[in-house]
């Protein structure tokens, strides 16, 4: 574990001295969506010296699937004899003409569940049904629906299927740090992806392009230590692999979920919302387990290519080239209650959260 | 969607444990981690225990949340 042992308000301190030392403006990315709302909820941002800001970066999993996805599950909840299971992130995400919770208003049968685990019992509950659950996520999420496929061939379990928007947060971080206009000094990477992973799966990274990458937990203490190890690299001029989150990620991270995700996935090319298509950074099911595939079980059902709205800048967003309120649909069309682009979808998107705190994190400014 | 808790194992039957925390109890699946006994702290998303805690992290997320080791 950690031997850290100092209080808020002391690693606030040392934020302040170590952004006096490092030169010129420095942008840190929060790869990830909890860490975003973590830092907007206990008004981390406001604390910050004004030449360090944080970034919202590719890590909502919900964002980041694609509306061809949602029009998809549609698609499938309006067949007679289907029951979908989702998280309940995705019931508000809109499609190209619908979302589940419209469909489910209008007589579906989707049932949102905590845990995949429960998609388990409502397949062995409805033998005379088609059971698809909607998988999506990164690393944290693809190893549990991994293992209720698993578990789904050991129950003899025939009647449930997965949908897979599963992706792998690597890809994409290496897909922002390959761009030539990129402006990111320093990753806070997502601490229960690395509980998954391990940490070791950053190195390329750290090496090819010489960015810092710190695993961080979620609580501001956490957050605060993250950006301070982070401070001390760049004025160091060092760029490692460094684990501040200790208590929960250990090397080579969860190796028997690691397996369980190897062992019934395959990497392949996968649509993020906003950014395209990005290579081998999705999971599908192996052919071993493609009984499984909700994908080839309604391959008949017919989606739109995704649709981007004009005006919307959530690509570049995503990317951290640009801040939600540069954005001229912000707060004006673009609310919460009616999101036109995918940062605004989700209560942990970077517009959400910037819509609900404000760019100072003292409430909405849409200016 | 990330978010994960640390929880006490209250009981385990097969791959299932009952797991705690600030009085309110539920469910977790322990198939994707080993060595779990009653008494154990454990992060749990989605339903699936991903990591154990040892008593020193359990500790140090204690002082987290009270403001850090004041």
């Amino acid at each position: 574990m950690s031997t850290q042992t100092r209080d808020f308000p002391e690693l606030i301190r040392e934020t302040q001295e170590l952004a006096q030392s490092v030169s010129g403006d420095v942008k840190l990315m929060e790869v990830c969506g909890t860490h975003t709302m973590s830092a907007f909820k206990s008004g981390l941002r406001s604390l910050l010296p004004a030449n360090i800001s944080l970034l919202s970066g590719p890590g909502c999993p919900v964002c980041v699937t694609p509306d061809s996805y949602v029009d998809l599950a549609v698609g499938i909840s309006r067949l007679d004899g289907v029951i979908v299971v989702t998280y309940g992130d995705m019931m508000k995400v809109p499609g190209n003409s619908s979302s589940l919770e419209r469909e489910k208003a209008g007589g579906a049968d989707i049932r949102v569940v905590y845990s995949p685990v429960e998609s388990l019992r409502i397949s062995e509950a409805n033998r005379d049904k088609r059971v698809v659950f909607l998988g999506v996520g990164f690393e944290t999420t693809a190893p549990l629906s991994g293992m209720i496929i698993k578990k789904a061939v050991e129950r003899s379990i025939d009647n449930l299927f997965l949908l897979s928007a599963h992706k792998l947060i690597p890809p994409a971080m290496k897909l922002l740090l390959s761009s030539s206009d990129h402006d990111i000094q320093g990753f806070m990477c997502p601490g229960h992806v690395s509980v998954i992973t391990g940490p070791e799966v950053y190195e390329p990274l750290t090496s090819e392009f010489n960015v810092p990458c710190v695993i961080t937990g979620f609580e501001a203490w956490d957050m605060a230590s993250g950006i301070n190890m982070l401070l001390y690299q760049i004025r160091e001029g060092r760029h490692e692999v460094e684990n501040q989150y200790e208590r929960s990620v250990r090397p080579g991270g969860n190796p028997k979920a690691r397996g369980v995700m190897e062992d019934v996935f395959e990497v392949c090319d996968s649509e993020w919302r906003g950014i395209g298509i990005v290579p081998d950074s999705g999971l599908s099911l192996r052919e071993r387990f493609r009984r499984f595939d909700a994908y080839s079980e309604f391959s008949s059902i017919e989606v739109e290519d995704s649709v981007k709205h004009s005006g919307c800048i959530c690509g570049e967003v995503l990317k951290g080239l640009k801040r939600p309120f540069e954005c001229g649909l912000f707060a004006e069309e673009c609310t919460p209650d009616n999101p036109y682009g995918p940062c605004m979808v989700s209560s942990e998107g970077s517009c959400a959260a910037y819509y609900r705190f404000g760019r100072d994190g003292r409430g909405h400014d849409g200016e | 969607m990330c978010l994960s808790i640390p929880m006490r194992v209250k009981g385990i039957k097969g791959s299932t444990a009952v797991v705690e925390k600030d009085g309110v109890s539920t469910d977790a699946d322990i198939s994707l981690i080993d060595d779990i006994e009653t008494g154990d702290y454990v992060l749990v998303h989605a339903g699936f225990a991903i990591e154990k805690w040892e008593e020193d992290d359990i500790q140090e997320y204690n002082r987290i949340i009270q403001g850090g080791d004041n």
